[in-house]
């Protein structure tokens, strides 16, 4: 099984690098992009026999305390087969 | 007085925090590996500058979970004297000991040159000494050196005179001009700029010792 975090700005913070990015989108002729965030994520392997219900209970824990830092960035968990 | 460094694997401003409080202003540095389980007798503790784990995942995300976090938590904990500069404030904040976060500069470029504080407040033991009417001239390092907090946690810093710096000509974006908070108990000082590379005049400003003068004067006092 494995897992997959999404880690990302919260809207209210400032995003320099997406910001470039949109910017630079704009240079090479696409205006149609009105914005761009960048954001992250991890791809986490479990050990064979994990439950699904163990492995989100885990992974939510770890997205909260280690991957994403709460005060500036939100998260989203998927779990894969 | 007896000041204790912190060393993670990573740090490289820790002798440039000894030199001061040694050489400089006389006292006591006593390095402490980030996997000691305590913190010996010392009577404060500077978290130093530097690139701890490399920066990886988040700048202090993983120093956080270094064993000699737990005693410093405590050490802060019980009114002791905790400063944190540089990456040592990303840290303090990933750590949940000063509120806010520490995000890449608005220009995104890393940006090393002497900027211009002014003192916050002149009610903590990191800054009694400094004076409101004037500004202090030290330097920064930093790629992600822009402070951020939630309008409510910024309000609540103001309200309870817990801006211990702030630039004059904000150099990368930083929230209402904040390069310093203090906690609520202003025992614990989170710094962006190196007061400890501005101590001496070969370093070209004096201006930092304030910082270490302020916190040696409430050592003796106390």
């Amino acid at each position: 099984m494995k897992a997959r975090v999404f880690v990302s700005f919260k809207s209210t913070v400032l995003d320099p690098q997406g910001q470039t990015i949109c910017s630079k989108l704009h240079d090479l002729g696409y205006p149609a992009i009105a914005d761009v965030r960048q954001g992250k994520f991890f791809d986490i392997a479990l050990a064979a026999g994990t439950s699904a219900e163990q492995a989100r209970r885990d992974i939510e824990i770890i997205a909260q305390d280690v991957l994403a830092n709460p005060v500036i960035e939100e998260y989203r968990v998927e779990i894969l087969d | 007085m007896t000041f204790g460094v912190i060393v993670f694997p990573g740090s490289n401003r820790d002798h440039d925090a000894a030199y001061a409080v040694a050489n400089v202003l006389g006292q006591k540095a006593e390095f402490i590996w980030h996997d000691s389980t305590s913190l010996g007798a010392v009577d404060a503790v500077i978290l130093p500058g530097g690139f701890s784990y490399g920066d990886y995942l988040r700048c202090g995300a993983i120093a956080k979970f270094s064993p000699v976090m737990t005693a410093v938590k405590k050490f802060a904990g019980d009114g002791g004297l905790v400063l944190g500069i540089c990456n040592g404030f990303q840290i303090l904040v990933e750590a949940g000991l000063l509120p806010g976060a520490l995000i890449r500069n608005r220009g995104l470029q890393f940006i090393c040159r002497e900027v211009q504080l002014r003192p916050g407040t002149t009610d903590s033991p990191f800054t009694c000494l400094a004076r409101k009417d004037r500004t202090y001239r030290v330097p920064i390092a930093h790629g992600e050196g822009c402070y951020f907090a939630d309008e409510r946690t910024l309000d609540e810093l103001e309200a309870e005179d817990r801006i211990a710096f702030r630039y004059v000509g904000n150099p990368n974006g930083s929230v209402r001009d904040i390069a310093g908070v203090l906690n609520r108990e202003r025992n614990v000082m989170g710094l962006m700029p190196h007061p400890e590379d501005a101590t001496e005049p070969l370093m070209g400003s004096c201006d930092g010792l304030v910082v270490f003068q302020s916190m040696l004067s409430v050592a003796v006092r106390a």
